[in-house]
């Protein structure tokens, strides 16, 4: 379980993480939401040790964030930010085999390799492995950084916007693959999204965030209703219910 | 795999060629008909032999410099005399010379390498307020920074009239190399060593700081460790041999193109194929006005600028 407690960003006077308290339940899929500058990026990079807090603490299964060593977090907890924007030109295999540098320090073993195979193959990208990042297109790419986080083989995995760039097959393909990983490996998955509807069809646990603090959070129905989404959104949202899940239209 | 010991072994034959290149008559056969004393023997001990060594040691060291540098910036443009770190070192050097006259050449090494290594901190504390993704901003900040520094080097020299030893060290030259003015060069070869042993981390802190702070390593003692062998390296070459431009430009770059960015694979091409170009260019500074010898600086600044031009409009066709 991820728990923060007085969580708080400033840059310059204004917060943009505002007193964040909240758990995020182990296994399964929880989805941050909410409008642009709601702060979800900034506290995922916090609870992720990417960016220092200048309030609050983070814990993760107990461990603090800030104090446990960068090297036994890195193989509890991974993440993977939005926009990468990378200059080396590494083959796909070496992206994904660097996901074992927490636990092998650039010695692979078998094991490590079996790792490194089977995230190649989650994400389609087998064909790829050999080539240059920067002869991928823009979603190939976003895979490849997917595939590395999920060969770091962490408990959690934190990914802010994973969909980013990628189109309605590979979007879910990456959710279906989210929630295989939480079912039969027990993951901790928390993503920050800006599709509700992936959020709602996909995720146990919605956390919702507006202005730098956490206005709802929730099993998924808790969130995805009406009512609910007005206050996060500030707008009229229609939620259906088709076949056991729940649908937003806000197509006006 | 195999191309790369095509390599070496082209390295090692073109190192014996060396050998033989010069006005004394060192060959097979003077060196076998005459006793060890004699002038042929002397000479290839004296001078050929450290001659090779330090265009062996020189060339692949500032090539690993120019490879480290363009990890940890993160740019494909930077090298020790495109950040500021060989006009720093150089400042070291006129400073201690004026200071600590006295002073044997490897402390005087030591505070010009302090001095890049401050130098070069000093560029990266200004790349902070540069956009990064201006490809061509970085290198143009740290040409500047090295022009500011190299002002401050070129006013003190003069009031102190030191400005032909100055000119002496900022011109790469060879031929005064002799037994016993060499050898902190191994320094190099430390450092290249280093580089091959660190390559994984200087990877992973290529790819960022998320990237590397995600997988759990330190990402300013990575960019910490990578500005030491720099700085040590620029040190070395300068006080030992003067400095060379482009070198740690070209060679990283064209084997960046031909294996990628995976230090533990591209280390050793860069060693090697930094230590082929300088000899290549000794060989043919030596040969072209023979009995004169036209400075190494000289032939590499020809011919890198152009292989330099030929990448940078290579890049923008593929872009």
């Amino acid at each position: 379980m991820i728990i923060t407690s007085g969580l708080k960003k400033y840059y310059g006077d204004t917060a943009v993480v505002d007193d964040v308290t909240v758990e995020l339940p182990a296994c399964g899929i929880t989805s941050i939401i909410g409008p642009n500058g709601a702060g979800k990026s900034t506290m995922l990079s916090m609870v992720s040790r990417l960016l220092g807090m200048d309030a609050g603490s983070v814990t993760v299964d107990g461990l603090d964030v800030s104090k446990t060593p960068s090297d036994v977090l890195a193989r509890r907890l991974s993440i993977l930010r939005q926009d990468n924007h990378m200059t080396a030109r590494l083959t796909v295999q070496d992206l994904v085999a660097f996901g074992r540098y927490p636990h092998s320090k650039g010695r692979l073993t078998i094991e490590d390799k079996e790792h490194i195979d089977r995230s190649i193959a989650y994400l389609n990208l087998d064909e790829f492995r050999n080539r240059f990042l920067d002869e991928l297109s823009g979603g190939q790419r976003q895979r490849a950084f997917v595939a590395m986080v999920l060969c770091q083989d962490t408990d959690y995995v934190l990914l802010d916007e994973p969909l980013n760039n990628l189109d309605m097959k590979h979007a879910m393909g990456m959710m279906k693959l989210m929630r295989r990983a939480c079912r039969e490996l027990g993951k901790t998955v928390v993503l920050v999204l800006h599709d509700i509807n992936f959020a709602s069809w996909y995720s146990d646990y919605i956390i919702a965030m507006k202005n730098g603090k956490v206005v709802r959070h929730g099993d998924k129905n808790a969130i995805i209703n009406p009512e609910a989404l007005k206050e996060i959104y500030e707008m009229d949202i229609n939620v259906h219910e088709i076949g056991g899940h729940r649908v937003s239209l806000f197509y006006d | 795999m195999r191309l790369l010991i095509v390599g070496i072994v082209l390295t090692i034959i073109l190192a014996i060629i060396s050998l033989f290149i010069g006005v004394s008559d060192v060959s097979l056969a003077t060196l076998l008909s005459s006793s060890p004393q004699d002038r042929p023997m002397q000479v290839l001990v004296m001078s050929r032999i450290p001659r090779t060594l330090a265009i062996l040691l020189a060339g692949s060291s500032l090539a690993i410099a120019g490879l480290v540098m363009q990890i940890i910036v993160r740019n494909r443009f930077v090298e020790p005399s495109t950040a500021g770190t060989t006009e720093s070192a150089t400042l070291g050097f006129l400073v201690v010379t004026l200071l600590a006259p006295g002073w044997p050449l490897m402390a005087k090494m030591l505070v010009s390498a302090v001095f890049a290594l401050g130098g070069t901190a000093l560029f990266l504390r200004i790349l902070r307020f540069v956009p990064l993704r201006e490809v061509l901003l970085v290198p143009l900040v740290g040409i500047m920074l090295g022009g500011v520094i190299g002002a401050i080097t070129s006013f003190f020299a003069y009031r102190f009239n030191l400005l032909p030893s100055l000119l002496a060290w900022n011109m790469g030259d060879f031929s005064s190399v002799l037994r016993g003015r060499y050898e902190l060069l191994w320094f190099g070869l430390a450092g290249t060593i280093m580089a091959y042993i660190a390559a994984d981390r200087f990877t992973v802190a290529g790819m960022g700081q998320d990237f590397t702070t995600n997988l759990g390593l330190n990402y300013k003692r990575v960019m910490t460790l990578g500005l030491i062998i720099v700085s040590i390296v620029s040190a070395v070459v300068l006080v030992s041999v003067g400095s060379i431009p482009f070198l740690g430009l070209i060679v990283p770059n064209v084997v960046s193109l031909m294996v990628g960015d995976n230090m533990r694979r591209t280390v050793p091409w860069v060693a090697v194929l930094g230590a082929t170009f300088v000899l290549l260019c000794d060989i043919v500074g030596r040969l072209i006005r023979f009995p004169y010898e036209i400075p190494i600086s000289v032939v590499v600044g020809v011919v890198g600028s152009a292989l330099f031009l030929y990448l940078l409009l290579r890049k923008r066709h593929n872009a």
